[in-house]
């Protein structure tokens, strides 16, 4: 058994154990959730120590018949791009669950409940990025839709039900229009080389560049809402703010980096002709949501929309990495996934912190926290500069990778997404100056610091931000062979600079 | 002259229903009140399972005819009277719940020998053997391979069935209204594939369905016969499987007929109507695909979208779930026009999944009542899962596999049907079925907000202990959707070895 399906299976008998518990014992229940995700994150540890950075194959695979009559398997395998974003969500887990510790109370159901939809997310989450069948991908990334509905609308505040079935809808629309695409190159590949879901199998059917481009948008919507990318993002500020903060980092930091993950996994490798046809319609897009995303985030006056606005920027320039079709590109924005992950944990995490302590979201609530609580304050602010990409946080690194590999390409593109960067810093610094600066508004004089809860939770990831800001090779390492492998399947190469002889002349 | 070769072993299992049927209609006349009950439904089990015995015995029988050929036994047709025999005995533990029939039929609604029937306690029993003889029918029917012996079985198992839709015990009128509705709409349409028929027999000049492939294959005929023919038997089983534009009986007599009947209807009639229609349009019509095709594709585009839409804005459930099951009807079209062994093999599958998903999810409408009986607005079952959560789970994981959400049935059969048509070269049907899904997943989630994310309000309802029988079925169902949708291998393995007709 790969381990891979250990790391599958442990948070998933994890809930098992939960739903057998009593519901009276809600802190029995949250013990034992951070206890499994902490087994869980060890064991991915494990795994990233034994994985072997000098090859581009599949790590760690096990393949098993599931459904024989459809030539499908439960089929499981790591790249470097997988390992990365396992990581990174077993890294997560443990942290929302401290991060949020009482967050489950006061929702709809026990609190029992919302740690058994948190680890069948896990398991699932784990799944998604671990599958190598295209078949059980596609059954997971529809599945764990689920758990997050339930999640957003059991226990999540305001409007958490409708923004629960507009999340799901948006999800599950995109989703089915994928599922006529896997039905589509399943029937290509009976024609060719019989009926598999393999996805290696798969990249290397020859398919007609017509039947490509309707299979590729297929696949590509399903990502682009998942992502979100301009315009398939509405579903996500409402989602962000009904959500509780670990649901929304889950969400965000998870959840929507499979639509970026499959932009790279699954558009780019089966329909390399395809993607070549759209790149220039996708990198306007990516330039889009930079942009919008970020001149919406500068007017929100809620302070979690904010941060999903900062996101749909953010994921502007994930996209842009991945269609520059470069390999500074492309490792740039799988480094931005991770990246992102870690900032948008720390943003949610600390304004999640903020609005439990002043019991309001509206950034006008807020002002001088500076003074009265300035750990948390440090925090967001950190956080915050993480969002804007300041050199020597982890995000700057890819941030700077993406605009690099994309500018050789398209450099209007590049010099467009670049502006956004100083968006960024406004939207930051913005917020940054209402809520935590100025003079303490009334209602703010007696909020409490961080406890020391929340200090253990913080600590790591502002150290994950800065350790990854100064020193990525550990991570860089890991994704390069990946993105090269990649580059070489969709047959695209690094342009060769011409600038210095031009200059020349 | 030789006698006729009857080969009984096969023709059995609906035999041994039609017997379990006639001494129920014994027991009815006969046996002491207070037994009568119980007897009933020990006959109608022990029919059943009798039968579903033999048929597993003569499952390999080589011989294919019986019945001087009327009758063809081969994988699709086992198979499909599997599914029919299981679904009637899990829909038995719903109708044993006689609470739900009423008192007396004879008795007019509202009169004083209806409220005498109801004080004196009597329970009339006749929706057992009511049950077996359209049982027998709807065994006959997806064998049935000449078009008479067609016609005796759809008549078998359509004249019970409207009488069943009659006997609530609540809401009388509009049970009876229904019942009307559903005898008169159902003699039309029993009368257009009679019509038919006999354009087909002008056509070929023969009833049997091989003989008329023949007559297709081979020279001369008069076309405008084959078209008439074509057109008016399948205007026949499209208002049998409710399909658009035939499908306007399917709400009124969903909503009117006891829940248990709708449950037993919905799953078990599905399975015969498109088992016949399968046969015919695979064994009799393959060859005047051209003629067929083209209408049959785009009525199963209307049904997928009409029922889809159409759902919305319901407020009952019984309703809300008949238009579902006009769209299901869609999906299962798709089945039927791939014409190939893929687009049978889903449709096997399709059938089997969803008549155990509408068993259980009728099942729990059952369950869901107020002081004066079944309560099926909607609105009023707002915030359910705060009282009993698991029957709105499971309600909820019916929806799901209707809507055919992954790890649920519903999606296996969904995407099989989806591949049978792609693979058919059936590419737009693909892309307006994923659309028509998406439209149906909008008011099965609706509901699932509903039971979930709403507060009860003081209108709201309460569940009633089910049965143990109930409790069973609904178990089953429940079993069946969660299993078949993580492993499909078991059934679809199964289905596979069955596809196939004898032509």
């Amino acid at each position: 058994m790969s381990i891979l399906t250990t790391l599958q299976l442990i948070p998933l008998i994890g809930s098992l154990v939960l739903i057998a518990l009593p519901k009276e014992n809600g802190k029995l229940a949250k013990q034992i959730a951070l206890g499994i995700s902490l087994v869980v994150l060890g064991a991915a540890i494990y795994m990233w120590t034994q994985f072997d950075t000098s090859s581009q194959a599949l790590q760690f695979v096990e393949v098993r018949k599931w459904i024989d009559f459809f030539g499908i398997n439960y089929a499981v395998g790591v790249d470097g791009m997988a390992l990365v974003l396992i990581l990174m969500t077993v890294i997560l887990v443990p942290i929302v669950i401290v991060a949020g510790w009482n967050e489950s109370e006061g929702g709809r159901w026990s609190v029992k409940t919302f740690y058994i939809l948190m680890m069948v997310l896990e398991t699932m989450m784990i799944g998604v990025f671990a599958a190598t069948d295209l078949f059980l991908f596609y059954v997971i990334f529809e599945a764990m839709l689920l758990p997050v509905y339930f999640l957003i609308g059991g226990y999540g505040r305001g409007e958490r039900a409708a923004a629960a079935l507009k999340f799901l809808m948006y999800s599950l629309f995109g989703g089915l229009l994928m599922l006529a695409a896997v039905i589509g190159i399943y029937i290509t590949a009976i024609g060719q080389i019989g009926g598999t879901f393999d996805i290696q199998k798969l990249s290397t059917l020859q398919i007609a560049s017509s039947t490509q481009n309707w299979l590729f948008l297929g696949f590509f919507i399903a990502f682009a809402i998942k992502a979100p990318l301009w315009p398939f993002h509405t579903w996500l500020p409402s989602a962000a703010k009904s959500a509780t903060p670990g649901t929304s980092i889950l969400l965000l930091g998870v959840l929507d980096k499979v639509g970026t993950y499959g932009m790279i996994r699954f558009c780019m490798t089966l329909f390399p002709e395809a993607t070549k046809t759209f790149t220039p319609y996708i990198i306007a897009l990516a330039v889009i949501s930079i942009l919008y995303g970020a001149f919406l985030a500068i007017g929100q006056k809620d302070i979690n929309s904010l941060i999903a606005f900062t996101s749909i920027s953010h994921f502007g320039f994930i996209t842009l990495g991945i269609f520059a079709l470069t390999s500074q590109g492309l490792s740039g924005a799988i480094l931005y996934m991770v990246n992102h992950g870690i900032s948008t944990a720390a943003l949610f995490m600390t304004a999640g912190w903020m609005v439990a302590r002043r019991k309001s979201s509206q950034i006008a609530d807020f002002g001088g926290l500076q003074r009265v609580t300035p750990i948390l304050a440090w925090s967001f602010f950190i956080a915050g500069l993480s969002a804007l990409a300041l050199p020597g946080l982890s995000s700057f690194v890819s941030e700077f990778l993406v605009l690099l590999g994309s500018f050789a390409k398209y450099p209007v593109a590049a010099i467009l997404g670049t502006t956004g960067i100083i968006l960024a810093a406004l939207y930051v610094l913005l917020v940054v100056q209402r809520s935590l600066h100025g003079e303490t508004k009334p209602g703010n004089e007696a909020l409490s610091d961080l406890n020391l809860r929340e200090k253990l939770v913080i600590a790591p990831i502002i150290a994950m931000l800065v350790i990854f800001g100064f020193y990525p090779k550990p991570l860089v390492d890991v994704i390069n062979p990946t993105s090269a492998n990649v580059m070489s399947h969709a047959g695209v190469s690094d342009p060769v600079p011409t600038a210095t002889s031009k200059a020349g002349k | 002259m030789t006698a006729p070769v009857l080969n009984y072993a096969i023709l059995a299992p609906i035999l041994i229903v039609l017997g379990g049927a006639l001494i129920g209609v014994l027991i009815e006349a006969f046996v002491a009140k207070k037994l009568r009950g119980r007897i009933q439904i020990s006959v109608a089990a022990l029919s059943l399972v009798a039968a579903f015995a033999q048929l597993i015995h003569v499952r390999f029988k080589t011989s294919t005819t019986a019945a001087i050929g009327s009758v063809t036994i081969d994988g699709a047709g086992i198979f499909l009277e599997g599914t029919i025999l299981v679904l009637a005995f899990v829909g038995l533990m719903l109708i044993a719940d006689t609470d739900n029939f009423t008192a007396q039929a004879s008795a007019i609604p509202g009169s004083a020998e209806e409220s005498a029937a109801i004080a004196s306690g009597k329970q009339q029993t006749e929706i057992f053997p009511l049950t077996l003889f359209a049982v027998a029918g709807m065994l006959l029917f997806p064998l049935a391979s000449d078009l008479i012996t067609l016609f005796v079985a759809l008549e078998m198992l359509s004249l019970p069935l409207y009488l069943m839709t009659g006997l609530s015990r609540r809401r009388r009128l509009l049970s009876q209204e229904a019942a009307l509705k559903y005898f008169l709409l159902g003699a039309y349409s029993s009368a257009f594939f009679l019509f038919g028929s006999a354009f087909l027999y002008g056509y070929s000049g023969s009833l049997s369905l091989t003989n008329i492939a023949a007559a297709i294959t081979g020279p001369g005929g008069n076309d405008v016969f084959l078209l008439l023919g074509i057109v008016f038997v399948a205007v026949g089983l499209l208002f049998k499987v409710g399909a658009v534009p035939f499908h306007s009986w399917t709400p009124d007599v969903y909503q009117g007929a006891p829940t248990p009947i709708t449950g037993f209807m919905a799953a078990c009639t599905k399975v015969a109507a498109f088992g016949a229609t399968l046969r015919i349009f695979y064994v009799a019509l393959d060859s005047a695909q051209w003629s067929w095709r083209p209408i049959l594709t785009v009525i199963a585009i209307i049904t997928m979208l009409f029922g889809a839409i159409a759902a919305i804005i319901q407020r009952d459930v019984k309703r809300m779930l008949a238009y579902s099951s006009i769209t299901h009807a869609g999906f299962l079209l798709i089945g039927v026009i791939s014409l190939n062994r893929p687009g049978l093999i889903a449709s096997l599958f399709y059938l089997f999944v969803y008549g155990f998903a509408t068993l259980g999810a009728f099942g729990i409408v059952t369950l869901v009542r107020d002081s004066s009986g079944e309560v099926t607005d909607i609105n009023r079952w707002t915030g359910l899962a705060k009282k009993s959560p698991v029957i709105a789970s499971l309600f909820a994981l019916f929806l799901l596999s209707f809507g055919g959400i992954p790890l649920t049935a519903g999606f296996v059969g969904k995407f099989s049907i989806f591949t049978a048509a792609y693979s058919g070269g059936n590419t737009l049907v693909v892309i307006v079925g994923v659309l028509a899904s998406a439209i149906a997943l909008l008011f099965y989630l609706r509901v699932v907000l509903l039971l979930f994310f709403s507060e009860p309000t003081s209108e709201s309802v309460s569940v009633v202990i089910p049965s143990l029988l109930t409790r069973i079925a609904i178990g089953i169902s429940a079993l069946v959707t969660v299993v078949l949708g993580i492993y499909p291998n078991l059934l679809i393995n199964l289905v596979t070895s069955y596809s196939f007709f004898n032509r």
